[in-house]
């Protein structure tokens, strides 16, 4: 996984709630058994009409790649829990997406992909999408030790967002829980033997 | 005296390996179910690490997300697809994974398959890369869904690094009417809640309507968890719970079932504990209910009319939809019918459908299929002869699979059109793009395959 430390960077405004995961990626571009390439068809349905041509109005056909940041409405990521909405985002360029709430299986996602889930109360919010639509050049400076966000034109004052300090530990340095789990092998070993459960329920080879 | 305990904590605490100071909890997953879509790239991964599959007998893999409900027996003829279940055999023989793949007499949707083998038992910590995991919850265990870099983690050392939810009691009191089914009341609760209301959260559902639920109902209210949000959804053991396990091939017998009862009999969230959230419904008049939206929260009792829409997204959701404010359900033309899915594809579904549309005709312009969940639901209905009843009453009759409930395989609803689906799922394009989805229970899905369009259940004569 890529470190992520602080990023500076412009927006995507996306004000839309509910934002399930069958937008981000739609089932049938599920097929594929690799972890790239998705990014062309984020928000698919959404970005592109009928006959597969780029809607004009659609925010993602008229962003430059430097914009590195999806601001958007509450519940973002809501519904399936197909990894590949995490993928496609990263793959299409974001780094942080900002908003008011994250559905709870997509947030592991994103953070298990070094794509930064930034949670910041609706007031916040508000105006970071003011701001946006009054600049549409607006740049935001996300740095991840200090937890906190601020524009770079010193518009929006450093405010300040949370992390658990255990995925933050991780970004910061790159490190994925597979790293960590199979660190601690000796004493999943010893639960398993110790637990008074697993001894009676499920045993290892089934009796069927 | 020890301090009381929810349900919720009693499995999760037996199952912490260890704490994280400051940081998530790493937990035992005692089954890990699988299925072709989301865990290829978790396999690659292991390969990458050059780490084998650390408990391989404690996974469980099927086929269903991306298979045709027609001709399992013949190759797939969608390249893709056929590479990714492929890969999925492949790979369960490569780890010694057990694999229910087409053409099994186990296979199926895995949250029907896992139920009805015993392979889902209470207690246990289940999960899946598929967000409707929390139907095992039906059951008295911690399921939920997982992505697919924790499909790894769990591949890797059975554990998964996760924060302890917060508690949620959804007590539901009161005597369900004929023609409203645990179908209704999750979109009921859903539409009283909002589809974030549990966010965070683990919910316990409670109460005397709770515990009159058979299993097959208990899984189609804890499957649609998710859909408030929720990480997860559990209904403590009992009874019920307890004869439905009987002689199912993968519970424990004999003196193992004994030992089992013993513990199980304890998992219940003692007098007097707190959640951190309750919600209180009571559900006495409840009507049968359907989506006009594009998300599972947008429901309506099937006599009302489309609420008006205060914020952008419902505005757009009704412009999706192609209906207005103010306009009746009841009545609205549909294109086509879906019975199926892991909400609502098991053999009591099948029944309920099959006893209203018995004798009678589909409406001339739908078209409707019926799914059934498993190979083992499929061969059920087939000698109670259901099959018979929907395919002379002009249904389809398919092999098990998610089918149109997704959007991904071959079943989809075209551009435009309407379904009744019994399904957990109306999001723009879910049953494939421009499709338009309502969501409802199969009894009301079957009386408006008959009628051709949106039916109020109580209104016709059940045979």
């Amino acid at each position: 996984m890529q470190k992520f430390l602080t990023l500076q960077s412009g927006l995507v405004a996306f004000p839309e709630e509910n934002t399930d995961t069958d937008q981000i990626i739609p089932a049938r571009f599920l097929k594929a058994t690799g972890r790239t390439g998705f990014g062309k068809n984020l928000f698919y349905d959404r970005r592109y009409d009928s006959s597969g041509n780029p809607r004009p109005d659609f925010i993602l056909n008229i962003t430059s790649p430097d914009k590195n940041i999806l601001l958007t409405g509450k519940n973002f990521g809501c519904g399936s829990s197909r990894e590949h909405a995490a993928w496609a985002l990263y793959d299409f360029g974001f780094r942080v997406v900002i908003s008011e709430s994250f559905a709870d299986i997509f947030r592991n996602n994103a953070l298990n992909n070094g794509l930064l889930t930034i949670e910041l109360p609706a007031e916040v919010i508000s105006l970071l999408f003011r701001q946006s639509a009054s600049n549409p050049d607006l740049k935001l400076k996300v740095d991840l030790e200090k937890e906190n966000i601020c524009s770079v034109d010193g518009a929006i004052a450093p405010t300040a967002f949370h992390t658990d300090a255990y995925k933050r530990h991780c970004l910061i340095n790159g490190l994925d829980d597979i790293t960590y789990l199979t660190s601690i092998q000796e004493e999943i070993v010893r639960y398993e033997q110790s637990s008074k459960y697993l001894q009676f329920l499920s045993p290892l080879t089934h009796p069927a | 005296m020890n301090q009381p305990k929810t349900l919720f904590s009693k499995i999760w605490d037996e199952h912490v390996v260890t704490r994280i100071p400051e940081g998530p909890d790493v937990i035992y997953i005692d089954k890990h179910l699988i299925h072709e879509v989301t865990s290829p790239q978790a396999f690659a991964g292991l390969e990458k690490r050059k780490i084998p599959l650390f408990r391989n007998k404690r996974t469980v893999a099927t086929a269903d997300h991306n298979v045709p409900t027609l001709n399992q027996h013949l190759p797939l003829r969608e390249e893709m697809s056929r590479l990714q279940v492929n890969k999925l055999t492949e790979n369960c023989q490569k780890h010694g994974v057990e694999l229910f793949g087409l053409g099994h007499p186990n296979q199926g949707i895995v949250h029907v398959m896992a139920p009805e083998l015993g392979i889902t038992l209470p207690g246990m910590t289940i999960v899946c890369g598929d967000s409707h995991t929390s139907t095992h919850g039906g059951f008295g265990a911690i399921a939920f869904g997982i992505g697919t870099s924790e499909v790894e983690q769990v591949f890797a050392s059975q554990c998964l690094l996760q924060e302890k939810p917060r508690t949620m009691n959804i007590q539901v009191e009161g005597t369900l009417s004929a023609g409203v089914t645990a179908k209704d009341l999750i979109l009921y609760m859903l539409s009283e809640a909002g589809t974030d209301a549990a966010s965070g959260h683990f919910i316990e559902y409670s109460g005397s309507t709770i515990r009159n639920l058979n299993m097959e109902e208990r899984m189609t209210l804890c499957n649609m968890s998710i859909e408030m949000g929720a990480r997860g959804g559990l209904i403590a053991p009992d009874q019920t719970t307890f004869e439905y396990l009987k002689g199912r091939p993968y519970a424990p017998q004999g003196e193992h079932l004994e030992e089992a009862l013993t513990w199980w009999r304890t998992l219940f969230s003692d007098p007097g504990v707190e959640f951190d959230r309750v919600l209180k419904f009571d559900v006495s008049c409840l009507a049968p209910m359907v989506t006009y939206g594009t998300n599972p929260g947008m429901g309506i009792a099937i006599d009302m009319t489309i609420p008006v829409q205060n914020s952008l997204s419902g505005k757009k959701a009704l412009e999706y939809m192609g209906w207005k404010e103010g306009e009746p359900m009841e009545g609205k033309r549909i294109q086509h019918v879906f019975i199926g899915s892991c909400t609502n594809s098991r053999i009591a579904d099948l029944r309920a459908a099959a006893s209203v549309v018995a004798g009678h005709k589909v409406a001339r312009h739908v078209h409707a299929f019926v799914v059934p969940g498993s190979r083992k639901v499929m061969q059920q209905a087939v000698a109670e002869g259901l099959d018979r009843v929907f395919k002379e009453a002009g249904f389809e009759f398919r092999e098990p699979g998610c089918s149109a409930c997704l959007g991904m395989n071959e079943d989809k609803i075209p551009s435009g059109e309407y379904c009744i689906a019994t399904s957990n799922r109306n999001f723009e394009g879910r049953q494939g793009p421009g499709s338009r989805t309502i969501l409802a229970s199969p009894l009301t899905a079957a009386a408006s395959a008959i009628k051709g369009y949106v039916t109020d259940i109580r209104n016709i004569t059940i045979n």
